[in-house]
């Protein structure tokens, strides 16, 4: 059966029009941290509902993968849940013959979960640095129930896992056992369903688990992850979220993006996602 | 089968003594070049077929080339490495420059002194930040390394670890082995004697009417996408398992390969199913004229003259249950414990591969040592297919020459 007239016309004016957006200069693309990229995506609205002559397009993939688009120069801007790593550096320079320029464009507090039965309201971060290390295997030895930890975590090549790694175990190995699940999301899933899990993800995820308040050391203040202790640094697991990019790129339309999402505006639209916006003294 | 028409078959393909066959270049009859568009199309297909081989080598040489510096030992993980202080950037030989910024000459000839001196500034900076362990000299990347446990700085014996992304990277595959394999075997052990007994039932027990019902709805299984199989798995299939055995680690290797054995249920029926029907009727007749009951002639009979064909259909849903990935990536648990249980978590090459790999380093260690994983998987798969084709022909040597 031969397609009718009617239906050709209007996909070809379709076709036609998607080749000139993307040639038009105006236009920006964002790549990286599957943490960032709700935000990212409400920042890219928000910003095209001013300027509708900018077109921004975002995707995730991962902060490893917004690197890798911003040495292929298949991005303009690389969001990243953790600082760029040295071969990374290297890889850009090697690319374009320059540093990635670097700029923290939110806050997050990292959250740990445990089941909504679970009896545990606080952990020591020395206490999470065993549990995830495997050193502390059952819940009766950190005040709990007498039941085996079952400890998820995330993929390594989240940012979120070398986050985690990094300030939580000290750089230590996580458990072998420890089950990694494909988001936070997942992650969050797993533990309302398991009585005996924990797990970790971003303060802004949050329904069907408990979040648990957690001291610098055993017998300290435990700390809820709120906005105020988060920005105020009481609250001791916390990291910046960044946004990278070529400094050959960071003028006219990209230039104003990034300043835009630094200021009030932007900054404004962090706190409605769920994460926290940078106190004025950091924004640089 | 084959050995039953033998004789028939000869006789009505026969040709008269007198006729002229020649068979001309790529196996094409000289015959068909009066038809020009039947020779046309003959050779188009075979090239198809010929591009299928081609396209498979080809695959296989990609996956193996990006493995090969660490197959033969040229990468070097070592988080310790020697460093050059930026000023003496000039007394360098363009040589020795370009082994240590890993830069091939085309490379090395495109960038400025200004490039050159800024790479040699962030190398110094990363020396600068390498931990102290006494691990960090260690070249993880060596065979040893991948394969036999060792007793890492922090843990109290030697292990099989696999944990890439760490201060001391540490790739032993042999934890990812063992749980593509045991996730593998449940896979096999649930789902062949199932399919094997649909298989049986619908190609001789069953009545026509009903056998129309079954057939489809197995087949239908395969249509299945695996994201969803792994999404119900997740969901409804762990926590019912875990509420009727009570074990502690709610996705593991058996809820895993529960899930993987749904998957290769279909293939492994369709092609049995295929084997036992294609077994003459005349096999089945003769058995209950002798006297025999339907199950007897079914299971004494005909599976074991259609055992070749079952053969085969076990060997291909062994491949599809080791290379499906978003099964076991949703319902393994993905922990890379060394461990043959299969109540604990487990992690298996496909997921490890689909996991990692879009965040791995391009060209780095961890990169390649995932296409030696990839390279393995492949390897592994061609040879049980190897095996599994070599065991087919035996039998039915050996049911030919008995028949």
């Amino acid at each position: 059966m031969p397609i009718p007239m009617k239906f050709i016309r209007p996909a070809l004016l379709l076709v036609l029009a998607a080749i000139a957006t993307a040639a038009h200069a105006g236009s920006i693309t964002v790549k990286g941290s599957d943490t960032l990229v709700i935000l990212a995506q409400k920042w890219a609205e928000v910003y095209m509902g001013q300027k509708p002559d900018t077109k921004i397009q975002v995707t995730g993939g991962g902060s490893g993968v917004g690197f890798a688009a911003l040495q292929n120069k298949t991005t303009d801007l690389a969001d990243a849940s953790r600082k760029i790593k040295v071969n990374e550096i290297e890889a850009c320079i090697k690319a374009f013959g320059k540093r990635p320029t670097e700029y923290r464009v939110a806050l997050d507090g990292l959250s740990l979960y445990v089941n909504a039965d679970n009896p545990i309201e606080k952990l020591s971060l020395g206490e999470l640095e065993g549990i995830f290390s495997g050193r502390i295997k059952n819940w009766k030895d950190v005040g709990g129930s007498d039941a085996a930890i079952v400890v998820y975590s995330r993929e390594n090549s989240s940012g979120t896992y070398e986050f985690f790694k990094e300030h939580v175990l000290r750089g230590k190995d996580f458990v072998a056992s420890a089950q990694t699940m494909p988001g936070t999301a997942a992650v969050l899933q797993a533990v309302s369903k398991d009585k005996n899990g924990i797990g970790y993800g971003g303060a802004a995820y949050g329904a069907g688990a408990k979040h648990l308040k957690v001291s610098k050391e055993k017998g300290g203040e435990a700390i809820d992850p709120t906005e105020e202790t988060v920005l105020s640094g009481v609250y001791p697991i916390w990291r910046y979220l960044y946004i990278y990019v070529n400094p050959d790129l960071d003028k006219g339309e990209v230039a104003s993006y990034l300043n835009w999402i630094r200021g009030d505006e932007g900054q404004k639209l962090v706190k409605e996602v769920g994460y926290y916006p940078l106190p004025k003294n950091l924004r640089q | 089968m084959s050995w039953f028409h033998r004789d028939t078959s000869k006789r009505m393909t026969a040709e008269p003594k007198d006729a002229k066959r020649t068979i001309g270049w790529m196996g094409i009859q000289r015959g068909h070049q009066a038809r020009p568009l039947e020779w046309l199309a003959e050779r188009l297909i075979f090239l198809t077929s010929l591009s299928a081989i081609v396209m498979i080598f080809l695959i296989f040489l990609f996956v193996t080339r990006e493995a090969l510096p660490v197959i033969l030992g040229r990468m070097n993980s070592a988080a310790v490495q020697p460093v050059i202080p930026v000023d003496k950037l000039d007394s360098l030989k363009p040589e020795e420059l370009m082994l240590y910024l890993g830069l091939t000459p085309s490379e090395f000839a495109s960038k400025d002194r200004a490039t050159i001196k800024l790479l040699m500034e962030v190398k110094a900076e990363a020396a600068a930040e390498v931990t102290t362990d006494k691990d960090a000299k260690i070249n993880t990347t060596q065979w040893r390394y991948l394969l036999l446990p060792y007793q890492w700085s922090g843990y109290d014996k030697p292990e099989h670890i696999w944990q890439p992304i760490s201060d001391i990277r540490k790739y032993n595959i042999v934890p990812l082995l063992v749980g593509s394999l045991k996730a593998t075997l449940v896979a096999l052990l649930f789902s062949v004697p199932l399919s094997l007994a649909a298989a049986i039932f619908v190609s001789q027990l069953c009545s026509a009417k009903l056998r129309e019902w079954i057939k489809p709805a197995i087949e239908l299984l395969a249509g299945v996408p695996s994201v969803v199989l792994g999404f119900f798995s997740l969901i409804v299939m762990a926590s019912f398992l875990q509420r009727l055995f009570g074990y502690e680690s709610r996705l593991n290797a058996l809820v895993a390969g529960i899930a993987l054995g749904l998957a290769s249920v279909p293939v492994i029926f369709s092609i049995a199913e295929d084997a036992l029907t294609s077994v003459p009727q005349a096999y089945t007749q003769a058995a209950l004229a002798l006297g025999s009951s339907k199950w007897q002639a079914a299971w004494q009979i005909v599976l074991p003259a259609a055992i070749p064909g079952v053969f085969a259909a076990v060997v291909l849903g062994f491949g599809r249950a080791i290379g499906e990935t978003m099964v076991v990536l949703m319902a393994s648990g993905n922990a890379s414990i060394m461990s043959w249980s299969v109540l604990d978590s487990t992690r298996t090459i496909t997921a490890t591969i689909a996991a990692e790999l879009a965040e791995a380093v391009f060209g780095g260690e961890h990169y390649r040592i995932l296409f030696l994983l990839g390279a393995l998987l492949f390897a592994v798969t061609f040879l049980s297919n190897l095996a599994g084709g070599m065991v087919i022909q035996r039998l039915k040597h050996r049911l030919e020459g008995g028949a």
